[in-house]
């Protein structure tokens, strides 16, 4: 079955992914290329992420005051860059988020 | 000493509250999507179960709820995931005098959030003897929150079926923008970060998330290309700035 084939392989990459230098202890050593190349992979996988979430909710860039989740997301980045702490970053956004949220509806 | 073994995985526990409050929704969001997606109640608490890994989850549930097949959606996953070869990367040598055992239970549970977590506890210059109860205690709280959230948003999405559009995706938007923000301290990753989210939304409208793993492996290329054109200028500032950042940590959460 479709379901089961999907989250099997899902499950086999991902733990794979997360398990391979663990179970060689080391013994694997990367080229200090794709090390460095590495260092930027969660940064840029997380922006990309996030990047369309927030600044193309309808599917189309919108930086309106319509748009929660850019300004929240504004707000909050603000917020991180100043005090540099991560729970704070995620309350103020989400606050904010829901502020802007139940003012433009 | 059992005491100081739980005094480690709770305080692990702790340290991982404020990933927690930003994985609450996000887990919600999640159950409550899988179902509009097609996939069966049982299919969306078993990814939680074994793939436990809300990014890709829920990048899943988006390719399946567009008729995608199997390789398409798992090959995305490797994509999205590949990020977990740098923390495993960067953790390998505080947990290669663990059992085999030990260490695939904590690699089963690396998630960003405990991985920002737990890499602060690594290198806060305290005694690491015990720090993998640190490491369990965190994996455990966040696991632990992902199954119930995940429960919680299969039923809440059969009593409120409009959840979908009360913006709760905004927490996993947030706790990733909290995650990357310490990443940003040199030139060559802000260029890398700015183009990859571009890439994400020129390239939105491709098929089957490809715009997504396109623009990831050209931010990946840009960021390293411009640190070797940097490295190039003045060898020095970005090697103190490398340097400066593994001394660190890739992430300060508290």
């Amino acid at each position: 079955m479709n379901e089961v084939i999907i989250i099997t392989g899902m499950f086999l990459v991902t733990f794979s992914v997360r398990y391979v230098m663990f179970a060689m202890a080391g013994r694997i050593v990367f080229p200090a290329w794709f090390q460095q190349a590495l260092a930027y992979v969660p940064p840029v996988v997380l922006s990309a992420i996030i990047a369309p979430l927030i600044l193309m909710p309808q599917g189309h860039l919108d930086i309106s005051l319509e748009n929660p989740y850019f300004w929240a997301a504004l707000v909050a980045a603000g917020v991180g860059f100043w005090r540099q702490h991560l729970l704070t970053t995620i309350m103020v956004g989400m606050i904010s988020f829901a502020l802007l949220k139940w003012m433009t509806s | 000493m059992p005491s100081s073994n739980s005094k480690e995985f709770i305080n692990g526990a702790k340290a991982t509250i404020p990933m927690i409050i930003g994985a609450i929704p996000f887990g919600i969001i999640f159950g409550t999507l899988a179902e509009s997606s097609g996939l069966s109640i049982w299919g969306a608490m078993a990814m939680s179960l074994f793939v436990y890994a809300g990014s890709s989850q829920f990048i899943a549930v988006g390719l399946l709820a567009t008729g995608a097949g199997p390789v398409i959606i798992i090959g995305t996953t490797l994509v999205v995931n590949m990020r977990h070869l740098l923390y495993s990367t960067a953790l390998v040598d505080k947990v290669k005098h663990l059992s085999q055992g030990w260490r695939a239970l904590l690699a089963f549970g690396l998630t960003d959030e405990s991985f920002a977590v737990v890499n602060a506890r690594y290198l806060d210059g305290s005694d690491n003897s015990r720090a993998h109860w640190f490491f369990l205690g965190s994996i455990a709280a966040m696991y632990g929150n992902w199954q119930l959230c995940t429960w919680l948003g299969i039923g809440l999405g059969e009593l409120f079926p409009d959840m979908t559009n009360w913006g709760l995706d905004f927490a996993m938007s947030v706790t990733f923008l909290g995650i990357v923000i310490p990443y940003l301290r040199n030139k060559p990753m802000w260029l890398a970060v700015i183009s990859a989210a571009t890439f994400a939304m020129v390239l939105r409208d491709l098929p089957h998330q490809l715009g997504l793993v396109a623009a990831a492996i050209s931010g990946i290329c840009i960021g390293y290309a411009s640190q070797q054109i940097c490295l190039r200028l003045s060898p020095k500032s970005v090697n103190n700035a490398q340097e400066r950042d593994q001394n660190k940590g890739a992430t300060n959460n508290e």
